[in-house]
């Protein structure tokens, strides 16, 4: 159930956006062949149709980074990248675009936004932030943060992250997430106001409940499978493709080689001379035409990456309902002892060990007016249990119905945002071969002209 | 590879036109201490074409050419005849086909070693037979090497395949080391066999055709080890006199060497490291693939897409073991023959300026010794010749050296061009297939969903 901050009159205005699809969605355009079109993925089937009739749309953009200097909470000087975040306005009749909100973030923040989205909508599959290190580097790219490449790549997934909250049905209501989009100053207060980290479960009472919880829900185990594996499997690709990207790296950079020794050659040469220097240079394009390839193949596997970190995501969802279960399961168990000891002082027996009864048996039986007063006691907090094992079980079967929605509703975003990366990836790789036909053909006529 | 070409007539000394058989060094028995006088020309009767007909003629009528003239029966100098020299392409009147191959081991007590089998066949008249089959072992090439410079040290003798590999050689005899000295050796003879004047040295004859103790026997005749050693002391101490006088274009065709030199060993070394980098390179993707089936096992709707880009990667690999084989095949043993060449090429060098030294040595001491004037000035004459005829046969071998260079490099390149091309194609084409099959899924997917849209 949602747990949406009291405001309601605060709430975002504008509709969710009209997704502008990733940021490489010219690439993907282009894969798509025209029959996909900008990517029209909403939230889902149900919930698009309820937002129709806002007029207007919001875009977002992460359009700027800066390097900043200032002091940190220890008072020390520090270096960090702020990102400027734009959101304009589409008047939805003539599609023109007029700027409403322009601040600057740094990453911290977004993880705060992201750390309180994950407090407030535990059925919520949480879009994940771009990674804080680089990681899955092959030996060009710079695993340094300040790195512009890096920089350059980590201003877009926390544009993707942006416009994947916007686009979600529950969370682009937030009041918090509004907030960030248009309050600079103080925003970080109005988050910690709010008292989340309070709210949140402490990790080890989730990993306790990870151990002790009987009967979970089957589909959530099996979830919960799904993104160890998913998880496993990706990180190995993205690890072997790094290596893979190094050795084609290798391999491009070392014919630039030809390219200079050519040329040095061609001097001596009369007849082969020309033939020669002109081959050289197209040894020299092939060289270079690698960077453009390498950096395109990193977006792709920063899509990869974001799915990486998505299952992460869907473990925390696993885990509240873990949570949740065992938390109902203790209090059922509770309710249930305490049933029974009523029934024991009641009707006398003893069959449960209690140091009521211990002691009774040593210092002598216990007045009827003290048994008496006992039962009572029992009896509210047996009537105070049910009360709360009712809405406990309430809250769980909410959870878990609003949690799978959300599941489907992933699961759907997913195969459609793989299988497109997968299709890219199949683009460029066509490009790359393109690329590679036509050096190699000039090359060869030059060859064949000395 | 096997580029090999018809060698084009170069009509100076050294290098007689047509099927006219060389004197050979081996049968003059050279005198201890000085290096064989070069072949000298036959009898060339200039108003005959340097066409192809000439070739036949010629062929046939050996006989009436006379072997063992020393004086030059030219009508013109030899600097005029080398100014006519044209390179046309021949037509196939290959005479002589050898083939090097079934390497085989041999372990005797006190060492292992390894023979190749060469197969000559040949229409030749001087051959007792048409087809000879043969057994050498490496220093048997060495053998014919030494003796070939010897008799001609100012032509440029074609490469051997190293003696030891220096890095990375773990064992003598494995299989690719033999392989490719195989084919080395095979493209060496082949070279001598297309070779103007070299195709017809006796020792070369004799190491096609001789049985295993008749080539020992030869190669005992022939100066001693003693007198060779002396002739490279007196070698050494020539050219550690440095040449004066170079002409002209001798020292052009050094500089030309010295460069080209530097520039095939950085070639050699650049295509070896392309090789070494594509063989990680597919070694990566052979990892990469599989990955993607893994992946399809957990993900219902996504199997097709994911084993698509599986076998895709899968193909590409093995493209790229066809490009790798095609790059050791057509390109590498040509680079790297020609770096050997280069060696060979300052090895000549060498050789022409020694001989040059020797008469400017003996002309300095008639300027200061007036004693033996005559036996000094009989002496330069003869040394004067012997100058005149290197510096042609040199000259008019590096005519045809280097053409045959540029076409050696030109065709490997193209074909290393070709590979890549090739490479390129055929991934592209697996690509393509694998994105139609995706978008016609789609269409098929998205007509599902819309069937009013029909």
């Amino acid at each position: 159930m949602e747990q949406a901050p009291p405001d309601a009159p605060r709430q975002l205005q504008p509709a969710p956006l009209e997704p502008l699809g990733l940021p490489d969605a010219g690439l993907q355009a282009a894969a798509g062949e025209g029959d996909e079109g900008a990517r029209e993925e909403g939230p889902g089937d149900g919930t698009m149709t309820e937002n129709n009739f806002w007029l207007k749309k919001i875009e977002i953009s992460v359009s700027e980074a800066e390097k900043r200097t200032g002091r940190n909470a220890m008072n020390m000087q520090e270096t960090y990248t702020a990102y400027l975040i734009e959101t304009r306005s589409v008047d939805h009749t003539d599609g023109q675009s007029v700027l409403t909100d322009s601040l600057w973030r740094r990453y911290s923040e977004f993880e705060l936004l992201r750390n309180y989205l994950l407090v407030y909508y535990p059925h919520v599959v949480v879009p994940p932030l771009p990674e804080k290190r680089a990681e899955f580097v092959w030996h060009k790219l710079s695993a340094d943060n300040m790195d512009p490449d890096f920089v350059e790549r980590r201003r877009i997934g926390l544009e993707n992250f942006l416009l994947r909250v916007a686009s979600h049905p529950i969370l682009c209501r937030d009041k918090i997430f509004y907030l960030f989009l248009t309050q600079e100053g103080n925003w970080k207060e109005t988050v910690n106001e709010t008292g989340f980290q309070l709210k949140a479960d402490s990790r080890l009472k989730a990993l306790n409940a990870t151990f002790r919880v009987k009967n979970p829900d089957k589909r959530f185990t099996e979830l919960k499978h799904y993104s160890d594996e998913l998880q496993s499997v990706i990180s190995h690709l993205l690890r072997v493709r790094a290596r893979v990207a190094d050795r084609l790296y290798g391999v491009y950079k070392v014919h630039g080689n030809y390219g200079r020794v050519f040329s040095e050659w061609s001097a001596i040469e009369k007849e082969m001379g020309d033939g020669l220097q002109s081959a050289g240079h197209h040894m020299d394009v092939y060289a270079s035409s690698i960077d453009d390839i390498l950096e395109d193949e990193e977006h792709y596997a920063d899509q990869l990456k974001e799915y990486l970190f998505y299952a992460e995501a869907l473990r925390a969802v696993c885990r509240k309902h873990e949570l949740m279960q065992y938390d109902l399961e203790m209090a059922a168990q509770d309710l249930a002892s305490k049933k029974q000891q009523c029934e024991e002082l009641a009707t006398g027996t003893v069959r449960t060990f209690s140091l009521k009864g211990m002691t009774t048996k040593l210092f002598g039986q216990e007045t009827p007016e003290q048994r008496e007063a006992r039962i009572k006691v029992l009896e509210e907090q047996i009537n105070e249990g049910e009360q709360q094992l009712k809405s406990k079980n309430l809250e769980g079967r909410e959870f878990v119905k609003n949690a799978w929605a959300d599941i489907e509703r992933f699961k759907e975003q997913k195969n459609h945002d793989l299988k497109e990366a997968l299709i890219s990836y199949a683009v460029m790789q066509i490009s790359m071969c393109k690329k590679g036909i036509q050096v190699w053909t000039n090359a060869k006529e030059c060859f064949s002209k000395m | 590879m096997e580029g090999e070409r018809r060698a084009p007539r170069a009509r100076s000394c050294g290098l007689p036109a047509g099927g006219a058989p060389a004197p050979s060094p081996g049968v003059d028995a050279p005198v201890p201490g000085r290096s064989g006088p070069p072949a000298l020309p036959r009898a060339e009767v200039l108003d005959l074409d340097e066409d192809e007909d000439d070739l036949e003629v010629f062929s046939k009528d050996a006989s009436l050419m006379d072997m063992n003239s020393f004086s030059p029966m030219m009508p013109t100098s030899p600097l005029s005849m080398i100014n006519q020299v044209k390179f046309e392409d021949e037509p196939d009147l290959k005479d002589l086909f050898i083939t090097v191959d079934e390497p085989e081991s041999h372990v005797t007590t006190i060492e292992t070693f390894i023979t190749y089998r060469i197969i000559t066949k040949t229409s030749r008249g001087e051959f007792d037979s048409s087809e000879f089959e043969v057994r050498r072992r490496y220093q048997d090439f060495l053998w014919l090497k030494g003796k070939l410079e010897e008799a001609h040290p100012t032509l440029i003798i074609p490469p051997l395949p190293e003696k030891f590999i220096v890095k990375g050689m773990v064992e003598r005899f494995n299989d690719d080391f033999i392989e490719t000295r195989r084919k080395a050796l095979h493209k060496f003879l082949n070279r001598i066999a297309d070779h103007p004047t070299l195709t017809f040295n006796e020792d070369f004859k004799v190491f096609l055709t001789a049985q295993a103790w008749e080539l020992s026997s030869h190669k005992k005749q022939g100066p001693g080890l003693l007198s060779r050693m002396g002739q490279t002391v007196r070698a050494v101490a020539m050219s550690m006199r440095g040449v004066k006088s170079r002409p002209e274009e001798f020292m052009e065709m050094n500089n030309f060497i010295e460069i080209f030199s530097q520039k095939i060993n950085l070639i050699d070394k650049i295509s070896q490291r392309i090789y070494k980098e594509e063989r990680e390179y597919s070694d990566e993707m052979k990892e990469y693939g599989p990955i993607h089936v893994l992946w399809s096992a957990s993900e219902e709707d996504l199997v097709d897409t994911l084993k698509g880009v599986a076998s895709c990667i899968d193909k590409c690999c093995k493209a790229t073991e066809k490009r790798m084989s095609g790059l050791s095949e057509a390109l590498l043993p040509v680079v790297h023959e020609y770096v050997l060449y280069s060696e060979m090429l300052m090895g000549v060098m060498k050789r022409r300026d020694q001989i040059q030294a020797e008469l400017d040595s003996k002309v300095e001491a008639l300027t200061y010794k007036k004693a033996d004037t005559d036996l000094l000035t009989e002496e330069i004459g003869k040394l004067e010749d012997k100058v005149e005829c290197a510096n042609n046969a040199l000259k008019a071998d590096w005519e045809r050296w280097k053409h045959n260079m540029q076409n050696d490099i030109k065709s490997a390149f193209t074909d290393m061009a070709e590979e890549n091309i090739h490479y390129y194609e055929q991934c592209l084409a697996t690509w393509e297939s694998f994105l139609a099959s995706q978008t016609d899924l789609h269409m098929e997917e998205t007509s599902e969903d819309k069937p009013e849209s029909h």
